[in-house]
This record gives structure tokens, C-alpha cells and sequence, in this order.
């Protein structure tokens, strides 16, 4: 089962959830984790692998051979994201906004453009424990995410538990990321912030045709909107984490729930069976029926 | 003219409250809500919408069924997978148009693609702008420009000094689009492995930029360790920081009142409003020092 890790507002305990429910269940099932966040990923600094490979992830980008251009202008014309234009009598590229279409090189009428790679990142397998770990970090400066995020999803594996952590927001690194899940879990925050932006989330998965279920977390620094809305909209609301300092510390210097406070194992465990229920039920109509 | 963004890397750090904050603190000024994808400053600020305005997003292929003659061609050129049995996925197409020249049959068009609205809007702190990106969409990055100019364009109208930006997490697409030409950055961060690790990250992309950075550490009390550790690497970074603002229920309050956390007189004298007032003082006096500078 692929469970997506998701929230509109960011900083509201994805990462949290999603390296918890890893460790609950490590040991029982076989699990893999997936961190989606390339931006700012963020599991490794709490499940602490070890990588035992890494490799560059490139987008093909034009590379221009000047004695074949004859400057007719076809490349800027045909490419969509002004990566490609003709400056001062020759070719320029503007590598960073390239999308790695093509189309360039395909309908340049004197085959003068090749293309070479681009480096946007660097994709990392290893292990923490027995959970396999897949990893994608962005390098900074590059501005498009989702191919580094299809690079790690290709890493999927058949495990019985693959858990993905996803960036915060509603747009494409989202979408990349939680596409194809059979469950998703919005992680928010009892705050009016917390609730906006899980509206969106779930206008997201629905979208999708994904059945999702909501964590709050925090549950004691807030109000009661959000669960009167997922009650309304016939969400599920999975699991209530309370704000407890002590909590807080513990997530600062990179520890994790269940490993510092092992009542919390069970919770987690629980929490997956919950969701494996919902979707062996087909649970489409959970959460999803509009 | 300045503009001032207010960014973290790492998301729920404190931006949108922290900005908010400075909305009510800061005279003749324009308000920007770049977190376009999740925006969630005007919960705080309650604009009054005066014009909304389409924004138009790449253009989306589409295949008529009818005229296809199912050759595959698109299929095969497609870079971003996104047509399957000869029907394209909206989410996947990236609107590069390869499909649509490459069709034999012709069948194969770009539709214009209607992806969110943005907004110019009254509030009781000044004008401001802010977007809403349609869900599951991209070019997150483009709108931010379309709203910065925006916010541009008011404040020459309007003839103030100042554009206060909130910003959206990571450092992807949108972030660099809000980030690029800005006059100073605060990155907001937070005393946790997770903020130390982002925080890293964000300020290189400043660097790479060339934005000059202030740093603050929000809620700095729950872990005062990892509050130092962050202090000593800006440190090390040739950066001070500006600031250390105290865990207080008091934000978390007034967030869910819909509320900015300090007023333009009086307000709370809660650990945290004291601080966000001195800092506000701060930022004014580093933006005065920016403004003076020769070539500003």
C-alpha cells in the first residue's frame, strides 16, 4: 500500500507522521520511504541513513552547435518557456528554465542542436534500519522540482508499506508527489490557517481521486473548525497529536515520537491499519465523494 | 522603492504571522502575498477585493478525438508522459506544444489553460495583493511575478516607499521568482534540526541571488540549544541574528481569532508582541541603511 504524507500549510507535522509511522511499523512489515520534498527534505535528519548510492538526476537541455545555426530563429520560436532565443545574431540558452521538452532540437531545421545533461540534483537510496530510504535533494538555485520528484517516485519498489513524504502546498511538486497513492494523509493544524489550507489539500486529492483521511496536530493550540469541517465533509480524522513541549524538544533536535515515548508505536501501528482498511474497503467513498 | 520579503525555506515557521505583523507596524506600504499556492495572509488582514484578475497558465494540449488517426507520434515525442491512449492528462501536460506541432492529422490543439486569479484588494493597513493558484496546478512562479509587478505597480501609483512580501516555502520555482531583485530577505526560522537544515539552504539561494539576509529565530525558547547552534552558523555566515522570538499561546490566539498578533497602538506586551515590535524596529532602521547606499 502507497501512502502519501501531505498538507496545504507547511510546517504542520508531515514529516513527523511520516517518519513515526516508518518506525512503527519497521520490523513488522517491509517498509520504504520516499522523501518527496526535494526542496527541503528533511526524513534523513530523523531516521538518520546511511546512503549507499547516489546519483546525479539531469534534464536534457539544448546544447548549440554554432557552425550548423543559421540563426533562423525556429528554437525560440518553438520553445514554450523562453529557455532558447536568438540575442545579438546567435543562439542563447537559458539552461534553468528549460523544461527538457525537445522541442529545440527536434524542429531545429539544420539539426544544430544537440542536447547535453543538466544537473538539478542528486537522487540517494540507503537504509535506516530496515527501512529502505529514497531520497531527492534539490540543488539550490534550480527551480524545477517535479523531475527530481518523478526520479525518486521511479524508486517505488513493492514493499507491503511505501510511505511518502510530500512538499507542503496544492501545486505541481504536490501533485508529482502524491499522484498515483492509494491513500493520502493531510497533516494540519486547528488554526484557520491550518483549515484554509487543508481545504485546498483536499480539493487537491480529490481531484486526483485519492481517499484521504486528516491528522491534526497540535490539537491543543487551536480550535475546533477544522474537525467540524472534515465532520461536515465526511472526512476522517485519523489521529490528534497534543502540543506538548516536550514533544516539541524532542522533534528540535531530530529525535522521533515513538522511539523517545513508545506508547506512541501502537498509535502509529494503528493508524496504518486504519488506513489499510479504508482502502481494501475501497475506500473511494470516504472523503472523497464529491 | 523597497520591498521587503519575508521567507523561511522551512514552512510554518511564523512567516505569514510574522508579516502580518509588520503589515500594522509599517507606514505607507503595499502588502504582497506570494505564497500563491497556500495563501494565508488575508485570513489576517480581511481584504476587501477591488478587482480580481485572471491568470493564465501554460496552454494545455488536447486531442480531438475525431480527427486523430492514432499514429502515436505524440505519444512518443511526449517528454512528461502525459499522453496516454491518445488522451492527455491536464496534470502532466507542461504546455511545451511538441505534440500539437508533430501531429500529422492535426489533431492535436493547444487550449488556453485558465489556472488562478489575483487580487488587488483594500485592507485596513494599506493595499494589497494576493493570488490564488487553481488546485493541482503549475507555474506557481509565473503568478508570483504577475503579483509582484503587481504590488509594483500599486505602490508607484500610490506613491509609497515600501512592499512588504510574504513568501512562499522551499526554495523551488516560486521562491526564487519572489526572491530575485527583493532588497532584503528575513528568512524566519526555527530552533529545530529541520529549521537549521532549511535555513542553510534558503541562504544560499540569497547568496546566489545576491539578496542581503536578516535572520530570526521564531519560538527560540523551545529548544534555546538549537537556538544557539543556528546563531553560531550565521555567525559563522558573516550574519547576526536580528532576532529571538519567544514561544507565546498568545500567536497561536490570535491566529485563530483571525487577527494580527500586535496593533498599531497599545496591543498586547506579551514576550512575543514586544519582540516582534523590536524587530520590526530593526528591519526599518536596515531598510533605511539599504536605501541610502550608493547605486540604491
Amino acid at each position: 500500500m502507497r501512502v502519501a504524507v501531505a498538507s496545504g500549510k507547511g510546517g504542520t507535522g508531515k514529516t513527523t507522521i511520516a517518519v513515526n509511522l516508518a518506525l512503527a511499523l519497521e520490523g513488522k512489515v517491509p517498509v520504504r520511504f520516499l522523501d518527496c520534498d526535494v526542496e527541503e527534505p528533511n526524513a534523513h535528519l530523523f531516521l538518520k541513513p546511511t546512503f549507499d548510492h547516489e546519483r546525479v538526476v539531469s534534464i536534457p537541455v539544448p546544447d548549440v552547435e554554432e557552425a550548423k545555426c543559421t540563426v533562423c530563429k525556429k528554437c525560440g520560436e518553438v520553445c514554450a518557456f523562453n529557455a532558447i532565443a536568438v540575442a545579438g545574431g546567435k543562439v542563447v540558452t537559458f539552461p534553468e528554465l528549460c523544461h527538457g521538452c525537445g522541442a529545440c532540437a527536434r524542429f531545429c531545421p539544420s539539426q544544430a542542436i544537440r542536447e547535453r545533461s543538466h544537473r538539478i540534483g542528486i537522487l540517494a537510496t540507503g537504509r535506516a534500519g530496515s527501512v529502505t530510504f529514497v531520497q531527492g535533494k534539490m540543488d539550490v538555485g534550480t527551480p524545477l522540482a517535479p523531475p527530481l520528484i518523478k526520479a525518486v517516485k521511479k524508486e517505488m519498489g513493492s514493499e507491503e508499506a511505501v510511505i511518502i513524504d510530500a512538499p507542503p502546498g496544492t501545486s505541481c511538486p504536490v501533485v508529482t508527489s502524491v499522484d498515483g497513492s492509494d491513500f493520502c494523509l493531510l497533516v494540519t493544524e486547528p488554526t484557520p490557517f491550518g483549515l484554509h489550507d487543508l481545504k485546498l489539500a483536499v480539493g487537491m486529492v480529490r481531484e486526483l481521486g485519492i481517499p484521504c483521511g486528516v491528522i491534526v496536530n497540535r490539537a491543543t493550540l487551536g480550535d475546533f473548525h477544522v474537525e467540524r469541517y472534515c465532520y461536515e465533509e465526511g472526512i476522517p480524522v485519523l489521529l490528534k497529536i497534543p502540543f506538548d513541549r516536550r514533544y516539541a524538544a524532542c522533534y528540535s533536535q531530530g529525535d522521533c515520537l515513538v522511539k523517545v515515548y513508545p506508547e506512541w508505536v501502537p498509535v502509529f501501528a494503528d493508524l496504518w491499519r486504519q488506513v489499510e482498511r479504508m482502502v481494501k474497503r475501497g475506500a473511494r467513498a470516504l472523503g472523497n465523494q464529491r | 522603492m523597497q520591498e521587503l520579503l519575508v521567507i523561511s525555506g522551512k514552512g510554518g515557521t511564523g512567516k505569514t504571522s510574522l508579516a502580518a505583523a509588520f503589515a500594522v507596524l509599517a507606514r505607507d506600504k503595499v502588502l504582497v502575498d506570494c505564497d500563491v499556492d497556500a495563501a494565508d495572509l488575508h485570513l489576517l488582514l480581511r481584504p476587501q477585493i477591488q478587482s480580481s484578475n485572471e491568470f493564465w497558465g501554460m496552454p494545455k494540449a488536447f486531442i480531438n478525438a475525431e480527427d486523430c488517426n492514432k499514429c502515436g507520434l505524440c505519444q512518443e515525442a511526449c517528454r512528461f508522459g502525459a499522453i496516454e491512449d491518445y488522451h492527455v492528462n491536464p496534470h502532466l501536460c507542461e504546455g511545451c506544444g511538441v505534440c500539437s506541432r508533430l501531429c500529422p492529422a492535426g489533431a492535436v490543439v493547444m487550449r488556453d489553460h485558465l489556472a488562478g486569479y489575483w487580487y488587488v484588494a483594500h485592507t485596513p493597513y494599506g493595499p494589497m495583493v494576493h493570488a490564488q493558484l487553481g488546485i493541482a496546478e503549475d507555474n506557481s512562479g509565473k503568478l508570483v511575478t504577475v503579483v509582484r509587478q503587481a504590488g509594483r505597480e500599486l505602490a508607484r501609483e500610490r506613491g509609497l516607499n515600501l512592499i512588504i512580501i510574504d513568501g512562499p516555502p522551499g526554495i523551488g520555482c516560486p521562491v526564487i521568482a519572489a526572491l530575485s531583485g527583493v532588497s532584503l530577505a528575513l528568512v524566519v526560522t526555527e530552533p529545530t534540526v529541520a529549521g537549521h537544515h532549511d535555513l542553510e539552504r534558503i541562504m544560499q539561494l540569497a547568496g546566489h541571488f545576491r539578496v542581503p539576509v536578516e535572520v530570526c529565530i521564531n519560538k527560540f525558547d523551545l529548544a534555546p540549544a538549537k537556538s544557539r547552534e543556528i546563531e553560531e552558523y550565521c555567525r559563522a555566515q558573516g550574519v547576526e541574528v536580528i532576532s529571538k522570538i519567544p514561544f507565546d499561546e498568545e500567536v497561536a490566539w490570535a491566529v485563530s481569532r483571525g487577527v494580527p498578533l500586535v496593533q498599531p497602538r497599545g496591543g498586547s506586551r506579551g514576550g512575543a508582541a514586544r519582540a516582534v515590535r523590536s524587530l520590526w524596529e530593526k528591519l526599518a532602521e536596515r531598510l533605511d541603511v539599504l536605501a541610502r547606499r550608493p547605486g540604491h
